[in-house]
């Protein structure tokens, strides 16, 4: 019992990183209908500039890990929201009119720049980071096994929560937030009506690169190693999340978020760590194949 | 100059002077942490971290000069009303023109000189090991470009996952092989059938799904297939892989220095280049079938049914294809060459592990079909000589390479999504000969 509830307080925090990734999917497939491949590498971008951007702010003299750190968190969402309007401006959206596989492709073109280019300019060996904040609570202890809940823990939970909070508004209450809805629901009459849908969907490519810089942030205090591969792997989990959600639904992003985070911990805890990606693999093919709509997600109907 | 004529002057300074510095600012903001400095892992353990502003400079410099010079050549400034009235094809009714008999004729004509020149290659390099290592390469890429052409050019289904029936038909090869000595001629096709028994299993469960869930999905296979391989050590050897393959014989005669062997058999002086000729026109071979099979599908309903498909499943639906065995046989019959291209590869190499098998492998593949023009035999074949021979030009320089490749995707989806063939001839036409043009919009897709 103890060790059920110590992997549920680690799956929710891992579930809340792969949700805040997720959210980036399903904005855009909602918004323009892809794929949008580059995205878990985007999220290591995001890791990577934090990493170095705590490195730098530490060498010159802000030592203090909560000032540092919301710098730090600054710096990445700005940064990585960059990456992510280059790359919809380059690889998508040139090609709104091409194909249907044609973005798809270009997408994977770009997850694969992204990777090399980060292993080219930073190295590929595995990069550590100390951790900034040890300890944490106790939740209780009869003696055999302790349940912990460690404050980075708490903190990307309370983050997740904050950011969610945030964003739910923006999307339901704002005009930006109006101008993505209606884009989602028909671009062509929403240009029609004056709204700017090139900028909207720029916009929802910069959001969701934010986020992911967010989550790349708690990855790195969570885990305390990045390497140029990592947003590969954890670019279909969150991928996974998003579809079993119901790709397009906000609530349903962060819900797959959650349900992937616990899977893959309880997974890794009972069954076996080695096939713990197979596991998560294996659940995108089930979710697409018996429920292609997701918990939350709205038939697609198909039109000709 | 008066205003009016500066703004229509042939060359922008100050509007190309404004993009290229927005540009530099940009990788100005894109770069300065990433190349400007560098982090490594000390002597202690520790992360430790120095600087690299010439590098990052001399980055944010060729950014700034590429885009000076691309918006001075190729601007967006206004254009003249001439200017205008041509793009809108007002003045002159000049027409796309469609590429003539005599472009054909020369695809035939290079056609038959490159496959002229591997015929002739092991004889004119036979003294060369490195040029028939080269050869074998790219002809193992051209058939495996071929071979997930079947799926992705003709049918239309993106398949992610190719590479793990190349890897199912490696590993069948080498376990049947190794565990019971049958010969390399009873795996092969055994290896195949192999391949396109899974290509069916796998199949089977995504036909349902639409164009980039069915990708999704097959890249989910590709990987599962690929933890497997690195997990289930008994069978597998796990990330060791499985080594001394058995090599393959000129049907039942071995390559070796004994009396009974390839060379006292034929009366030559032993050279272990006998045995890489060899490789060398069995994988042509090999590609060769499957460019032939390929050709002659496409004149069969089934072919032409693939074509259709890719084209639009609706209408297929419509008129009473079975969609369902019409997408399962393109993935069975792609997936056996893939298997195909496996055993080779294992026989080939001698040693095999889930290293080779990784997604990299899978996205090389379609790059290759992508970059040659979806459906397109010949630009299929170039693509995998241009592909493969720039990586091993660029091979001091390996991960710029990936670089390099992962751009060269990108550019080539936005440039000429179409690939460099992006004509091709249907199979079938109504009365004349019709060329597809090169741009969606052409197709009617807008």
């Amino acid at each position: 019992m103890d060790y059920f509830l110590q992997q549920l307080v680690n799956g929710v925090a891992l579930g809340s990183i792969y949700g805040l990734i997720a959210i980036g999917y399903t904005m855009v497939y909602g918004i323009i209908g892809m794929i949008n491949f580059a995205h878990g590498d985007v999220f290591m971008i995001g890791a990577f500039t934090a990493l170095i951007a705590f490195i730098v702010l530490v060498s010159i003299g802000v030592t203090a890990i909560p000032v540092a750190l919301f710098l730090v968190l600054l710096i990445a969402m700005a940064l990585t929201a960059l990456y992510g309007w280059v790359v919809e401006r380059i690889a998508y959206r040139p090609l709104r009119q091409s194909f249907r596989l044609a973005p798809l492709i270009s997408a994977i073109g770009m997850s694969i720049v992204l990777q090399n280019f980060v292993q080219v300019s930073q190295g590929a060996r595995v990069k550590p980071l100390p951790p900034l904040f040890e300890g944490g609570f106790t939740l209780f202890d009869d003696g055999n096994f302790p349940v912990q809940l460690s404050y980075v823990q708490i903190l990307i939970v309370l983050t997740t929560v904050a950011l969610m909070a945030g964003f739910t508004y923006v999307i339901t209450r704002t005009r930006l937030g109006r101008d993505m809805r209606a884009c989602e629901q028909d671009g062509r009459m929403a240009s029609l009506l004056g709204v700017n849908v090139d900028r909207t969907i720029s916009l929802t490519f910069v959001i969701g690169a934010a986020l992911a810089a967010v989550a790349g942030i708690m990855y790195l205090l969570y885990y305390g190693v990045v390497d140029f591969y990592m947003g590969f792997v954890a670019g279909v989990k969150a991928f996974t999340a998003a579809v079993l959600g119901g790709i397009g639904s906000l609530p349903g992003a962060m819900i797959g978020g959650l349900l992937i985070g616990l899977i893959e911990t309880f997974w890794s805890a009972y069954f076996s760590i080695e096939y713990k990606d197979a596991a998560a693999f294996s659940i995108l093919v089930v979710v697409l194949i018996f429920l292609p709509t997701g918990i939350l997600g709205r038939p697609e109907v198909e039109k000709v | 100059m008066t205003a009016e004529a500066a703004r229509f002057a042939r060359f922008d300074f100050a509007g190309a002077l404004k993009s290229a510095l927005i540009a530099a600012a940009l990788a100005l903001g894109l770069f300065g942490l990433l190349i400007g400095v560098r982090t490594d892992t000390g002597p202690t353990g520790a992360l430790i971290y120095w600087t690299r502003f010439d590098d990052l400079a001399t980055v944010v410099g060729i950014v700034f000069a590429g885009s000076f010079l691309r918006s001075l050549l190729f601007g967006e400034r206004p254009l003249r009303l001439d200017e205008l009235a041509a793009r809108y094809g007002l003045t002159t009714a000049r027409m796309p023109r469609l590429p003539g008999f005599a472009t054909f004729r020369l695809g035939h004509l290079l056609a038959y000189a490159m496959l002229g020149f591997a015929l002739v290659l092991p004889i004119l390099f036979f003294n060369n090991r490195y040029a028939l290592d080269l050869g074998i390469l790219v002809l193992t890429y051209v058939m495996l470009g071929w071979g997930l052409n079947i799926v992705v050019g003709l049918a239309g289904l993106l398949d992610l996952g190719y590479v793990a029936f190349y890897a199912v038909g490696a590993y069948s090869y080498a376990l049947l092989a190794q565990n019971y000595e049958l010969s390399f001629w009873i795996c092969l096709p055994l290896a195949g059938i192999l391949a396109a028994f899974w290509g069916v299993i796998l199949g089977f469960p995504v036909l349902r799904l639409r164009g980039d869930y069915l990708a999704i999905v097959t890249l989910a296979f590709g990987e599962i297939i690929r933890i497997v391989l690195l997990n289930w050590q008994d069978v597998t050897g796990g990330p060791n892989g499985i080594s001394s393959i058995p090599r393959p014989s000129f049907f039942g005669v071995p390559f070796n220095n004994n009396e009974d062997g390839f060379a006292a058999l034929f009366g030559l002086t032993f050279s272990t280049t006998h045995r890489i000729v060899f490789l060398f026109y069995l994988i042509l071979a090999l590609a060769l079938l499957t460019n032939w099979v390929t050709i002659r599908l496409r004149r069969l309903p089934i072919g032409r049914a693939w074509e259709a498909l890719r084209e639009d499943e609706i209408a297929c639906r419509s008129i009473g294809i079975n969609t369902t065995n019409t997408k399962l046989t393109a993935f069975a019959i792609g997936a056996m060459f893939g298997g195909f291209a496996g055993a080779f590869f294992a026989t080939r190499q001698g040693f095999i592990s889930p290293e080779s098998f990784s997604f990299v492998e899978s996205a090389l593949i379609l790059a290759i079909v992508v970059l040659g023009g979806m459906g397109s035999q010949l630009g299929v074949a170039i693509a995998a000589v241009v592909t493969i021979g720039g990586f091993e030009l660029l091979r001091e320089f390996a991960a710029y390479r990936m670089l390099v490749f992962g751009a060269a995707m990108v550019l080539i989806m936005v440039w000429r999504p179409r690939g460099l063939i992006g004509t091709r001839t249907p199979s079938i036409t109504l009365g004349r000969r019709k060329a597809i043009t090169a741009s969606p919009a052409g197709e009617g897709r807008g």
